[in-house]
C-alpha cells in the first residue's frame, strides 16, 4: 500500500491571490511549521505559505463563499465564528496563529488575542495603521479616512476596532503578549523612520509573556 | 461531457461470501450475500473507487433507475451521477445494502440454510464495525485495495468514520455528513421508543412474524412516524404544514385533522409497506452501539490515533438529531491528530434530512472536495 497516497489531499498548483503582505508573514514562519490562519478568506495565505514554507495549514472562516473557495483551493478550512473562540483547537497545538488584516474587524479583540496565545506558540497579526499620515490628514480635514488600506466608507466598514502602532503595542503590554518582532510597510516599502506616521500596514509577531 | 443519463439504467448485483464472519457480538455468520450496485468504471490503477454507505432506511440503490420501473430513482440521485458532485465519469461508485438489511442482502427476512426458515429473531445483532468488515470483503471481491473515498450521511457517515479507524491503509478520504461519533441519551431514547412500538405490536411474534404470515405494521408505522419527526426541523415542519387543517375546520375527533398528521401517517404507511421490522430494530441498535471512543476511555482523539485519511465533515444548521456540535466534536478529534480536515456548517432548514436534499451550496462543497481527490 502506498502511504504517500494517503497523505495527499489535493491536486497541486492552485491559482490563488498573492498579496504583498504574504511575503512579510512568510519571512517570519519557519519551514514545515503548523499554521492556523484566522479569517483565512479563500485560503490564499495558506496556499502561499504551503508553497513558500512547506507549512501544514488550517484556516478558520465563517463566510460560505470563502469556505467553498478554500475547498476549491484544497485548503483545510474549519467553518466557524472567530468571535466564539477557538474551542476546536487544542492549547499549544500550532506553531503560529495568523490574524491577517482581520484584527480591526474583530468584535471581541481581547478574547481573540488570548485565544491565539492559547492555541499557539506565537501569534502574527497584521492591521492597517490608523496613525498613517494620510488617515490623520483626512481626520484633520473633517472626514473619516478612506484609503488603500482602509477602503471602506464610515457607514459600511467592517473595521470597528481601528488602532495605531502605539495603541497595539500598549494593548500587548497590558494583555500579557510580548512582541518579538515588528515590521511596518507602505506598499512594498519597509518603513523604519517614524513608522506610526509613515507606515500603512503593521505586522507584529508576539508570544505569551513568560 | 457524457450524457448525464448515462447511468440512468442500472441493475443490482449479488456477491456471495462463504467465509464465516465473526461479529462484534461474539456470534458468527457462516455465509451471507450482499447486494450492490456500481456506477462508472473502475480505472486501470483501481484508484478511483468510492464507497457510499447508507443510513438507517437506505440501500444499495444510490443512483439511476431500474429498466422495468421509471419511478425507481436512487436515493442519492441528486448527488451521484455523470457530471454530478460525486461524478461517475471520474469515480467508480459502489452502493451496498448493509448486512441485516431488507433490500437484497442477507438479513432477518432471509432464509437460514440451517433451518430452512427465515432467520427472524435469530439473525444476529450487527454493528457498524461488522458492516465495515463486510464492506472490506466486498472491496476484496471487487479487487479494490484502497478506496479514493468512503462517504455517507448519518449512519452512513458513521461507517465512513469507522472505515478510517479499522482500515486506515484502505481509504484515502472520508466524507462524514450529518453524523456523530456516538448517540446521545436522547438519540437512544428515540430509537428505543421506535423499537418498543415494533416489539409490542401483537403481530411481532417475538420477531418471527414471517411464519405467522403477518407483519407488525402498526409498530413499524409508528416507529417511522416518530423517526420522521426527528429528521425534520421545527421550522421546516411549520413552513410545510403549519396548523393547516385537511378539511378546513376542526372535527372534534381523533381522525386526521391537521396536515402534519396526514403527512406522518402517509409516510408511516408507505414505509411499513416496504421495510422489514426486524431490520429496523437491527439498524437502530447499530446506531445505539456506535461509539468508537468507548474503548479509548471515551477519548475520541485517541480513537483517531491510527487514522490516516483526509476528512470532509459536513453538518446542517437545523439538524437536531445530529447537531453541528456533534460534527465539531469529530473535527476537534481530527485536529488533535493533525489530520487533514475540512468542515462546513451548511445553512439549511430541512433538519437531519438536509443531507439528502438538493442544495446548491452543499453540492458545490462536495463537488469541490471530490474534484480535488487525486486518482
Amino acid at each position: 500500500m502506498n502511504t504517500e497516497d494517503v497523505a495527499d489531499i489535493t491536486a497541486p498548483s492552485v491559482a490563488y491571490t498573492h498579496r504583498p503582505d504574504f511575503a512579510v508573514i512568510a519571512a517570519w514562519v519557519k519551514p514545515g511549521a503548523k499554521v492556523l490562519d484566522l479569517g483565512c478568506g479563500d485560503g490564499s495565505l495558506i496556499c502561499f505559505l504551503r508553497d513558500a514554507r512547506n507549512i501544514r495549514g488550517y484556516g478558520v472562516e465563517i463566510d460560505d463563499t470563502n469556505v467553498l473557495a478554500c475547498f476549491n483551493n484544497g485548503v483545510n478550512v474549519i467553518q466557524s465564528d472567530l468571535e466564539s473562540g477557538l474551542q476546536s483547537f487544542e492549547s499549544g497545538s500550532f506553531d503560529y496563529v495568523v490574524l491577517s488584516q482581520t484584527l480591526q474587524a474583530v468584535k471581541n479583540t481581547e478574547n481573540i488575542v488570548k485565544e491565539m496565545l492559547r492555541v499557539s506558540k506565537e501569534g502574527i497579526v497584521s492591521f492597517p495603521n490608523f496613525g498613517y499620515w494620510k488617515n490623520r490628514l483626512q481626520v484633520l480635514s473633517g472626514n473619516m479616512p478612506v484609503s488603500e488600506a482602509l477602503p471602506y466608507q464610515w457607514f459600511d466598514t467592517p473595521n470597528i476596532h481601528n488602532c495605531t502602532l502605539g495603541d497595539f503595542e500598549e494593548f500587548c503590554s497590558q494583555h500579557g503578549a510580548r512582541i518579538l518582532e515588528r515590521r511596518v510597510m507602505s506598499g512594498n516599502h519597509q518603513i523604519t523612520f517614524m513608522p506610526n506616521l509613515l507606515g500603512m500596514l503593521a505586522f507584529y509577531r508576539f508570544e505569551q509573556q513568560k | 461531457m457524457q450524457d448525464s443519463d448515462s447511468i440512468s439504467i442500472v441493475a443490482p448485483q449479488i456477491a456471495r461470501f462463504d467465509t464465516p464472519l465473526h461479529l462484534k457480538s461474539g456470534t458468527a455468520l457462516d455465509n451471507y450475500e450482499l447486494v450492490y450496485e456500481t456506477y462508472g468504471e473502475l480505472n486501470a490503477s483501481r484508484s478511483n473507487a468510492v464507497l457510499i454507505c447508507h443510513a438507517l432506511s437506505g440501500n444499495h440503490h444510490l443512483a439511476g433507475f431500474y429498466a422495468d420501473n421509471p419511478k425507481s430513482g436512487g436515493w442519492w440521485n441528486n448527488m451521484i451521477g455523470a457530471g454530478k458532485s460525486i461524478d461517475t465519469q471520474k469515480f467508480f461508485v459502489i452502493g451496498v445494502n448493509n448486512l441485516g438489511g431488507c433490500h437484497g442482502s442477507t438479513g432477518p427476512a432471509s432464509i437460514n440454510a440451517k433451518t430452512g426458515k427465515c432467520y427472524g429473531p435469530d439473525f444476529p445483532v450487527v454493528t457498524v464495525e461488522d458492516w465495515v468488515q463486510t464492506q472490506v470483503r466486498l472491496a476484496d471481491y471487487l479487487g479494490i485495495d484502497q478506496f479514493a473515498a468512503v462517504a455517507g450521511g448519518s449512519l452512513g457517515g458513521m461507517q465512513a468514520l469507522q472505515w478510517t479507524l479499522d482500515f486506515p491503509e484502505r481509504v484515502r478520504h472520508a466524507l462524514i455528513i450529518a453524523a456523530a461519533a456516538k448517540l446521545t441519551a436522547q438519540n437512544i431514547a428515540f430509537n428505543d421508543v421506535a423499537r418498543q412500538a415494533i416489539i409490542t405490536d401483537q403481530d411481532f411474534h417475538g420477531g418471527d412474524y414471517y411464519s405467522h404470515g403477518v407483519v407488525p405494521r402498526r409498530g413499524l408505522r409508528l416507529a417511522r412516524m416518530l423517526g420522521h419527526i426527528t429528521y425534520l426541523s421545527d421550522d421546516a415542519m411549520a413552513a410545510k404544514f403549519g396548523r393547516e387543517l385537511r378539511n378546513g375546520a376542526l372535527a372534534f375527533g381523533y381522525d386526521v385533522e391537521f396536515e402534519i398528521e396526514s403527512y406522518l401517517r402517509y409516510q408511516g404507511d408507505k414505509f411499513a409497506d416496504q421495510f422489514d421490522a426486524n431490520t429496523y430494530l437491527l439498524m437502530t441498535k447499530a446506531l445505539d452501539y456506535f461509539d468508537p471512543a468507548y474503548q479509548h476511555n471515551n477519548d475520541l482523539s485517541a480513537a483517531f490515533r491510527a487514522a490516516k485519511a483526509n476528512y470532509l465533515v459536513l453538518s446542517f444548521t437545523t439538524d437536531w438529531r445530529f447537531s453541528p456540535e456533534r460534527s465539531r466534536a469529530i473535527v476537534r478529534a481530527l485536529l488533535d491528530n493533525e489530520l487533514n480536515v475540512s468542515y462546513a456548517e451548511i445553512t439549511s432548514s430541512h433538519g437531519h434530512d438536509s443531507f439528502l436534499m438538493e442544495d446548491r451550496h452543499y453540492h458545490k462543497l462536495v463537488r469541490a472536495y471530490m474534484d480535488n481527490i487525486v486518482i
